[in-house]
């Protein structure tokens, strides 16, 4: 609980009460105890107030049933990562508790079902023990045959009693979140937060209030990384989707298939990721810009015909929720190792654009851009987001809606002529005229993936072929002479710039604060448009002494760093750029980077 | 009949909105139009070798068009990879060239998100049953409307004569020099069992049954499939021979007998040795996936009557404060 300050410290027995910055609590138990649900309420509950902001992260289990964690990080000032220790961890089972222990800090509160959960002795001096019997005060509290179905609610009432977080908020929360079913859920659930609230701290601890933070403008809205998408699909306009269940991508799927419809639009679920990724290229051929997606397995299927939409010039957007890799790897993992593929998979000189959200609000915002950069430069767009994001709660101010909501609508206006490849144009740009579109001059275009004369008419010419391969590389060249430049978090000069993309901007940008708090200049920056790259990053990374990419991914494969890593250096021939990987399957931590960019320095200077 | 669904589909309003809507614009005029000519409809000069069956399929789907009054922007022609897959530059309309055995999932984004336009699919016997397989199966039991002819040459042509799933055994081929020994798909067989609610069989040396097939495909409202015995002059010439008169062979019709919603009796049909029988073998009414998609387009339509597409996700992004 970092920035606390010891307010007060009542006598006779009443717990001490802490004004607190910020905390961060981890609960561990299996997954089926709901203890996402407490995360969520916990999230909503700072959507809705003024005064806090949190973020976290969860690490789901491998397999239903197994070990599951969830952390929260509550903040009353800006909260860019789900935080290096926990301040206070509420383990469920003996291996919560064990397994858990070392994420606390030192002197940190463990809070345990004293029902589950045998203390070790060697641990108490470390870290103060809290046991509850959580299970059978929560039978307690609901009786009848509940078993301890609702020791999350019960939880999340200790909780609220040790944060003094907004009763009145989270019980209707709590209602808002059970309402249409049984009304005796509804009663029990509240229950048994009010059997956790009145729960009795008593002497054995302090209770915490946060302090006030500055007045927040507008609403927020709270979801996790691929609700974000995929209400960012929506909101880009996008109507038809294929996609084929793969985990972390399959929530994004089966959102879009629940929402479609309400929209006129359709979300199909495919027999494999190639059918998914061929059904949505029907639909964008005939008009209506599709999405597909996956995750690495799935990418990989679809290569092929990511390179159809490339030489037939046909839009498509193809997320991509990355997880540990190659092969099955680590699926419920982190990890960013799918650049490349998404920069280079498929076969041939293929250029596509790559884009990658930084946070949960950029998901949204990126599949907007996605969308709008495909059907303009007729052009697959990849977004690269990851397991991090994907399942990160977080709160971000609400969208105006009305503003960003586009029509995608196909226009059919008959034209005199048309070529679909017309090499006359320098951008290499030729607007489409898709499948029901009468063409006055009776000459139809044939979308193909073979190589084409300007008709899409096949040829084998030597000129031909490579008049095409310089269309379709200009029109990405357009495009990054139309790319903003990304800001640099921090001063544009400094002894080392953090590079990175993806989930790794909260880490850095936290770790830029603390480095500038310590004196030590540091910035960062974050690059969204991944392929093709903004044009004058080499003037951004000459204002540094170092250039560090920070990628959770493998540190030797690629030479100096991670797969970004290769990227700029093979680009700009910049000495400077290192990297720093690892490959875990975790998020970053703050003082990792921190201490790996002391080490950087230092061995620079040795040399 | 082995049971393939549990209950009967629900009737589908045939006022069921389109998952597009079409505009009105590009062919307000389209019913005061003339037909097309055949050069109208004759794009490329067809690669294929003299004497391929395909120019045969190709010819009567140009009289398909003319007869029918199909205009450039009302048919869309996709194909995958394979000689007869060339189908769609041979074409003066929309058309698409898509990869290797992916021709039915590409034709189904079309089919699904744009009801207004007759989609054909051509490919050959290896992109429909061997690299594609799995994709005949799935877009014949989802039903989704469109027509699918596969011309059979029992070979692979383009990459000069190896083993094609419908090879029968003991075929020499490049691939299997002494002979074939893999036992050979039966294209009838695999439709009906998938669940196509159309199936049918012709040879292209009998231009008026093809004709006549392809007629009856466009007008069935689902997935419609036809075997057409397409012969390769050049790898495998006089494959079909037994069913052709004038090649001494016997061309026999489905017997007038047959009930073609009889799912077992087409299936027995089909297991008749070559060469069998031609015409349609199985048709029955079910809902089509198009159709099934668009119930549910407007049952959820119904709930947001009057609302502009932001002030829905206006709706959603409430609920998530």
């Amino acid at each position: 609980m970092s920035d606390s300050t010891l307010t007060a410290q009542t006598a006779g027995g009443t717990p001490k009460l802490t004004r607190v910055s910020e905390a961060v609590i981890r609960i561990a138990g299996n997954s089926q105890d709901g203890i996402q649900a407490i995360g969520g309420f916990l999230a909503r509950l700072a959507g809705r107030s003024e005064q806090e902001v949190m973020t976290f992260m969860t690490i789901p289990s491998t397999i239903s049933g197994g070990p599951s964690i969830f952390q929260v990080r509550i903040g009353s000032g800006e909260v860019l990562s789900a935080g290096d220790e926990a301040d206070v961890l509420l383990a469920f089972y003996q291996h919560s508790y064990e397994g858990h222990i070392d994420s606390l800090k030192k002197g940190g509160i463990v809070m345990f079902d004293a029902d589950h959960v045998e203390p070790k002795a060697e641990w108490q001096k470390d870290y103060h023990h809290v046991g509850i019997k959580i299970s059978s005060l929560t039978v307690e509290a609901i009786g009848g045959t509940a078993k301890d179905k609702g020791k999350n609610i019960f939880s999340l009432g200790l909780i609220a009693r040790m944060f003094d977080l907004n009763v009145p908020k989270l019980e209707k929360l709590v209602a808002e979140r059970f309402t249409g079913k049984d009304p005796s859920i509804v009663k029990n659930a509240l229950l048994a937060f009010h059997a956790g609230y009145g729960y009795s701290l008593g002497n054995v601890m302090e209770t915490f209030r946060f302090m006030d933070s500055r007045e927040r403008e507008g609403v927020q809205v709270v979801m996790n990384g691929n609700e974000a998408l995929a209400y960012g699909l929506i909101a880009a306009g996008v109507r038809f989707g294929a996609g084929y269940p793969i985990t972390p991508w399959t929530d994004v799927m089966e959102l879009l298939r629940r929402e479609l419809p309400k929209y006129g639009g359709s979300f199909i679920q495919c027999e494999d990721e190639i059918a998914s990724i061929s059904m949505a290229l029907g639909a964008s051929y005939a008009g209506k810009l599709a999405v597909t997606g996956s995750s690495g397995p799935g990418i990989s299927l679809k290569s092929e015909a990511l390179g159809w939409a490339i030489n037939a010039e046909v839009p498509l957007i193809v997320c991509d929720v990355q997880r540990g890799g190659p092969s099955t790897g680590m699926p419920t993992n982190i990890e960013q190792s799918d650049l490349f593929i998404a920069c280079f998979g498929s076969h041939g000189d293929a250029p596509r654009v790559v884009l990658a959200p930084a946070n949960v609000e950029d998901c949204f915002y990126t599949a907007i851009e996605a969308a709008q950069i495909a059907n303009r430069y007729n052009v697959p767009v990849i977004i690269l987001s990851d397991q991090a994001i994907a399942t990160r709660i977080e709160a971000f101010p609400e969208p105006n809606l009305e503003q960003v909501c586009q029509d995608l609508a196909p226009d059919f206006t008959p034209v005199a002529d048309h070529k679909p490849y017309d090499l006359a144009a320098t951008d290499g740009i030729v607007k489409r005229a898709v499948p029901g579109t009468q063409i006055l001059s009776g000459k139809y275009p044939i979308a193909t993936g073979l190589e084409h004369d300007e008709l899409g008419h096949p040829t084998g010419s030597p000129r031909l072929h490579q008049a095409m391969t310089a269309k379709r590389r200009k029109k990405l060249q357009a495009l990054a002479a139309n790319l903003p430049l990304p800001k640099i978090y921090g001063p544009p000069e400094g002894n080392a710039l953090l590079v990175g993309w993806g989930s790794t901007e909260g880490p850095m940008r936290e770790a830029v604060d603390r480095a500038r708090a310590a004196g030590d200049s540091i910035s960062s920056l974050t690059i969204r448009h991944l392929n093709p790259l903004p044009e004058g990053l080499e003037n951004i990374f000459s204002g540094f002494h170092h250039v560090l990419v920070v990628e959770n991914n493998d540190e030797g494969l690629y030479g100096y760093g991670g797969q970004l890593c290769m990227l700029l250096r093979a680009r700009f021939c910049n000495s400077h750029i290192r990297g720093i990987n690892k490959s875990d399957g975790l998020t970053w931590k703050v003082k990792d980077i921190l201490e790996r960019v002391k080490t950087h320095v230092a061995a620079a200077k040795q040399a | 009949m082995s049971q393939t669904t549990v209950e009967n589909p629900k009737p589908i309003s045939a006022t069921a909105p389109a998952v597009v809507a079409r505009p009105s614009t590009a062919t307000g005029s389209t019913t005061e139009r003339k037909g097309l000519t055949k050069k109208e409809i004759a794009a490329d000069h067809p690669t294929w070798c003299p004497g391929c069956g395909d120019f045969s399929v190709l010819a009567l789907y140009f009289k398909l068009i003319e007869k029918r009054k199909l205009h450039h922007e009302k048919i869309t022609t996709v194909a995958g990879i394979g000689c007869s897959s060339r189908f769609p530059y041979f074409v003066q309309a929309h058309g698409a060239h898509y990869i290797h055995g992916r021709a039915l999932p590409f034709a189904s984004g079309i089919s699904l998100s744009r009801p207004d336009l007759h989609v054909f699919a051509f490919g050959g016997d290896g992109d429909a049953f061997s690299i594609g397989g799995n994709h005949f199966n799935h877009t014949a039991r989802k039903n989704i409307k469109m027509t699918y002819v596969v011309m059979d040459n029992w070979v692979y042509g383009l990459t000069k004569k190896q083993t094609s799933p419908t090879s029968p055994l003991g075929f020499k081929s490049k691939t299997d020099q002494w002979g074939a020994v893999d036992y050979p798909i039966n294209p009838m067989k695999q439709a009906i069992s998938a669940g196509a609610t159309f199936v049918a069989r012709t040879t292209h040396t009998n231009p008026n049954h093809v004709l006549q097939m392809m007629e009856a495909a466009m007008d069935h409202d689902g997935f419609s499939f036809i075997e057409c015995l397409s012969e390769c002059v050049e790898f495998y010439e006089g494959a079909f021979d037994a069913s052709n008169p004038r090649k001494g062979g016997v061309f026999n019709l489905v017997p007038g007998s047959h009930d073609v919603t009889d799912e077992d009796a087409a299936y027995k049909l089909a297991g008749e040795p070559f060469p069998g029988h031609f015409g349609i073998f199985y048709k029955v009414a079910r809902a089509t996936k198009n159709a099934k998609e668009a119930e549910i387009i407007q049952n959820f339509r119904g709930k947001v009557t009057g609302l502009k597409d932001w002030q829905i996700l206006q709706k959603n992004f409430d609920r998530m404060k």
